[in-house]
């Protein structure tokens, strides 16, 4: 199989996974206890506005009905509108997600150098002293709550040494760096151990490997041998991990961003839902669900090109 | 905490030394603890075993907390005391009081019982649900398999919190809808484990045997394939219960979970919020509290995990 029909076929794959989505994301409303109107506007709303809404909404029409005018909807990048704000979820969402995909991408690159020293450390002086701490450190900041951490790294930095701010993007690529700096390391504190751990297993796997043994019996120095062979090849499972973990990154960034009072995308979630601005939660909800899909796509591939020996098929 | 990461983060868990994904590689078939202690060298505590013996002391000992806490906690969880409010660790208050004069400590102490019982109750349903489900596409394959594992697909192209968020707003509030949340979501990493190893297991000879014996399906995976199946399943479990009692705080921190002025630790981190520059031991010291009984779980199931995989190293 060429590597043409490989990504053809995995965007056909994607195809029921997407409708699926569609399918729950389109239930949520449904599930909403109650009339879903009376609920978004409260129970004081007039009935004429209930009754408004719901035609608005499309809650009139048989449910296949609906649920078909809502596929369309999606299809054609149509999110409805948002009852608080009043202006088309798309646009919404595209503002407040780039702050969220900014604060993602910046705690993947601090998760990589965090996790990146540590794993190899660990690994090339496995069960000694340095091995042991890092494993029971791991356990730690693997079981704390990310928004406590968030919190505790306020009162530290922000507040007792006034080093960052306490909220707030920040203007510019620098400023954004500077402001989202003790969010993204939040999240990345978290997701380290994780990684850590898949680094330190891969590099012991691929030190007890052949083709390791091969290269220290032809002569090559250790440090050869680490670099060339060792984490070439242990590398690989830590960058698919990483693509995996774009869904656990997103519902850091819900928590964090309604930490550090950040307006992306995850805090516009949590306030729609105070709100009951139901429109935005499923949209919001949606737009995630197809970024995680496309994340995935996107590390398969990557990884169908770092590891040469994937069979596309 | 994605679906999918959520089996990861439950495997990390579980196995300090072992990368993510050994333990859904390694077949637990006929892993049994007696398998372990079989190998047992005589006289010598092993690591493995001595893990399992820590970690069940503390999760004992927070059990015995959470049982006794009328008794242990030196003042009542509601108990105010205005003339003592914001008073920092020490003394007659060992953990220091919040902006009410209450006890931090003995919160934290009667705030055991809920976030332990959520623990353990959200850890349930999604068990079950996937066991079955899992159980039922592994046994039958064909279109049961099919339609499981595509709905498998479905839920984890979500961002596990993300859309656990969306169905408790959706819901309401509380820890009630949480558990429903929880059900619907994380089923899926228990089918998609107990599904692999019910394929490995349905060709082996004791299941042919009960077979052959005329054994209906219902006996053959329930007394026969189960039984042999489901300790990896445990060891997940083991571990998604701090991953659980993380969730509620998180849940509680968003205005989603258990409400002030309940005990529940993430309910006491998000009071204290309002104190950070003043009183930080409010918000710390409960979230210490998670720390140290995810420290617990996490132990215990690196013990467990090793337990039951007796040919590892």
């Amino acid at each position: 199989m060429s590597r043409g029909q490989f990504v053809a076929r995995r965007l056909i794959q994607m195809v029921p996974v997407l409708i699926g989505i569609t399918v729950i994301v389109f239930a949520l409303i449904q599930a909403i206890p109650g009339d879903p109107a009376t609920t978004m506007l409260g129970l004081q709303a007039r009935p004429e506005a209930v009754a408004a809404l719901n035609r608005e909404l499309g809650l009139d029409r048989p449910l296949w009905e609906q649920y078909a005018r809502y596929l369309g909807d999606v299809a054609t990048l149509d999110l409805g509108e948002s009852l608080k704000f009043k202006v088309a979820v798309a646009s919404l969402l595209q503002t407040r997600l780039a702050v969220s995909l900014f604060l993602i991408a910046y705690a993947t690159a601090l998760t990589i150098l965090i996790a990146l020293p540590l794993g190899i450390a660990a690994a090339l002086r496995k069960d000694g002293p340095f091995d042991q701490i890092v494993r029971a450190l791991l356990m730690v900041t693997m079981v704390m709550p990310g928004f406590w951490v968030g919190i505790l790294l306020l009162i530290v930095f922000s507040i007792r040494l006034g080093l960052f701010p306490v909220s707030g993007y920040g203007q510019g690529f620098g400023g954004h760096l500077y402001h989202l700096f003790l969010p993204a390391l939040t999240i990345a504190l978290s997701l380290s151990p994780i990684l850590v751990r898949s680094l330190r297993g891969s590099i012991l796997e691929a030190m007890g490997s052949d083709y390791v043994k091969t290269a220290r019996a032809k002569g090559l120095r250790e440090r050869a041998v680490v670099l060339a062979h060792v984490l070439r090849n242990a590398l690989i499972p830590a960058v698919t991990l990483l693509g995996l973990s774009v869904g656990y990154l997103m519902g850091g960034t819900v928590i964090i961003e309604n930490v550090f009072s950040l307006p992306g995308a995850g805090k516009l979630l949590v306030e729609s839902i105070g709100a009951r601005d139901y429109p935005v939660v499923q949209s919001t909800t949606l737009v995630f669900a197809a970024l995680v899909i496309l994340v995935n796509l996107a590390t398969d591939l990557v990884y169908s090109f770092l590891d040469p020996r994937v069979r596309l098929g | 905490m994605a679906t999918d990461l959520s089996s990861a983060t439950a495997t990390t868990g579980t196995s300090a030394s072992a990368d993510a994904s050994a333990v859904v590689a390694a077949p637990l078939a006929d892993a049994t603890l007696r398998g372990a202690a079989a190998v047992r060298r005589p006289g010598l505590i092993r690591w493995r075993e001595r893990n399992l013996i820590i970690g069940g002391t503390l999760i004992a000992l927070i059990a015995l907390v959470a049982l006794f806490a009328p008794v242990i906690a030196p003042y009542g969880a509601q108990e105010t005391d205005y003339a003592a409010r914001l008073v920092p660790p020490g003394g007659d208050h060992l953990l220091g009081t919040d902006n009410l004069g209450r006890d931090i400590l003995s919160r934290i102490i009667h705030g055991s019982r809920i976030d332990l019982r959520v623990g353990i109750v959200s850890v349930i349903f999604p068990l079950v649900l996937g066991v079955v489900l899992g159980s039922l596409a592994g046994y039958y394959g064909g279109l049961v398999d099919t339609f499981v594992m595509r709905l498998v697909d479905i839920v984890q192209a979500f961002p596990f919190l993300i859309l656990i968020i969306a169905i408790v707003a959706v819901l309401g509030p509380g820890l009630r809808n949480m558990y429903v949340a929880v059900a619907l979501v994380a089923w899926v990493s228990y089918a998609r484990l107990l599904r692999g190893e019910i394929l490995v297991a349905k060709h082996r000879e004791y299941v042919e045997a009960a077979r052959a014996m005329g054994a209906r399906d219902v006996r053959v995976v329930g007394r026969h394939i189960l039984p042999n199946v489901i300790s990896s399943a445990l060891v997940f479990a083991m571990a998604d219960v701090i991953l659980y009692i993380v969730l509620a705080a998180s849940l509680s921190y968003l205005g989603l979970g258990e409400r002030p002025p309940a005990p529940e630790w993430g309910a006491m981190i998000t009071e204290g919020r309002t104190f950070l520059a003043t009183a930080w031991w409010i918000s710390a010291f409960p979230g210490l509290a998670i720390v140290l009984t995810g420290i617990a779980f996490s132990i215990f199931g690196d013990g467990l995990a090793d337990a039951l995989r007796p040919n590892r190293r």
